[in-house]
């Protein structure tokens, strides 16, 4: 039942009628991180994909660098109700990352440094709908926005993008991420606001 | 599940925050350090939800409380802060979020780091310490824009009056009281040498604000031997870019 807030006229915008439900439209670039942000000097930084026992493809960051990028631009939607359309990145497609991978496995955990963890089914990774992205609005992905490099899977809610990214490792079964584990909905498809655990 | 809470009680903490107190039907109670989603809705049916933290403890017998702080250019908190009487109903969903939490069952020293209206669930963490008779040494420290900018003032100062095991340091960033020892600017190595915990008592560090705040904060409190582990955060606004 909705109650009438007596007095509330709200700011509608014809920009809404383009926004997942429930979600404002922003133009600024809010940040949220459940602890510090980590500053991961380049020369130090390695990404790797793994099966949970093994190594199965290691880059560290001039040759990831050296793999073929691609530019892109999507709409961001986070749980936290903010939504930013139009967005301009460059990274790697996971379509790329993955090519050589030979596996079994249904789902991926993405591993951040800082220890944050997602996960999400190994084919929302896939068909160009995800990237590990380096560049943001034409500069160096800044830290606090994930940099060096940070994992974007813009169909899903944000907290899915893991900031800091550092490697995925390929599941045969489902395992909650870190906010998968205190209270946020396990897939978080913003256009059937799947915000909590509990929501369909 | 969207609950609906009946305002029962206002309160303005500055010329641009107020606290709202709502009585919400079985309320499943919630952790200090929790968030609430608040709907309003206009007689169209068009309807905007913003997230707030509690600012009271556990346990408060159905009562809910949120501190608002008015934003310019805001949707909701004009409407908050300004419009919403006593006897008007909200619809609320939660608790929700569980890790920027603090638990009565914790006993390790604790850090509090508030920039702002960022003290709001660091204030629940407070209460809830002091209702549950907690002797977890807690220290906060709280940035504030100028004297007239602090939430809970009195409150706090009768906290640390009564509990030796509590201690507030206040920090100004722009006006500072005229008897204060230290120029206002923003809180740097030395504020947190002299009002944080050493690093070697291992406190969990609880620290809320603006990005840029949180962002040196926290840097500040690594630099100076804390665990990154023990560093929790909770950040609101944007990074100050602005399209």
């Amino acid at each position: 039942m909705d109650i009438i807030s007596r007095g509330f006229s709200g700011r509608r915008s014809p920009e809404n009628a383009k926004l997942p439900p429930g979600q404002y439209l922003t133009t600024d670039f809010p940040v949220l991180s459940a602890g510090p942000t980590p500053h991961v000097p380049l020369d130090r930084w390695e990404f790797t994909i793994d099966d949970g026992t093994h190594v199965l493809r290691r880059w560290d960051w001039k040759s990831f660098r050296d793999l073929p990028s691609e530019t892109f631009t999507v709409d961001l939607h986070c749980v936290t109700r903010w939504s930013k359309l139009g967005t301009s990145w460059e990274g790697v497609s996971l379509d790329t990352i993955l090519m050589d991978v030979q596996t079994d496995a249904s789902y991926a955990l993405a591993r951040s440094y800082g220890d944050y963890t997602t996960n999400l089914p190994l084919n929302d990774l896939r068909n160009k709908q995800a990237w590990i992205a380096f560049r943001f609005d034409g500069k160096d992905l800044a830290p606090e926005h994930g940099g060096p490099a940070r994992l974007l899977v813009p169909h899903l809610y944000l907290w899915k993008s893991a900031k800091w990214v550092r490697g995925i490792t390929l599941m045969p079964h489902d395992k909650p991420g870190f906010w998968e584990g205190l209270g946020y909905h396990n897939y978080g498809d913003p256009w059937r606001e799947q915000r909590y655990s509990g929501d369909k | 599940m969207w609950r609906i809470g009946t305002v029962v009680a206002l309160h303005d903490e500055t010329p641009t925050a107020r606290t709202i107190t709502l009585e919400v039907p079985h309320w499943p109670s919630h952790i200090a350090g929790q968030h609430v989603d608040v709907r309003v809705t206009a007689p169209d049916g068009y309807s905007a939800v913003r997230s707030y933290s509690i600012a009271s403890p556990p346990n408060s017998h159905g009562r809910v409380e949120i501190t608002v702080e008015r934003l310019p250019n805001g949707e909701v908190s004009p409407y908050l802060t300004q419009e919403v009487a006593a006897g008007d109903r909200l619809e609320l969903r939660g608790p929700i979020g569980g890790w920027f939490v603090w638990r009565t069952q914790q006993t390790e020293p604790v850090q509090l780091i508030a920039g702002g209206s960022g003290v709001v669930p660091l204030m629940a963490m407070i209460r809830s310490r002091a209702a549950a008779h907690s002797t977890a040494p807690f220290r906060l420290l709280y940035s504030v824009r100028e004297p007239q900018a602090i939430f809970y003032r009195d409150e706090l100062q009768a906290l640390i009056d009564k509990d030796h095991s509590l201690s507030i340091t206040y920090a100004y960033t722009r006006v500072a009281p005229s008897d204060w020892p230290r120029p206002p600017g923003r809180i740097d190595a030395s504020v947190i040498a002299s009002a944080a915990w050493p690093s070697n008592f291992a406190p969990t560090c609880y620290v809320c604000g603006p990005t840029s705040f949180v962002e040196s904060a926290t840097d500040l409190l690594s630099a100076s031997g804390n665990d990154r582990d023990k560093i929790r955060t909770e950040r609101f606004g944007s990074t100050g870019e602005r399209k």
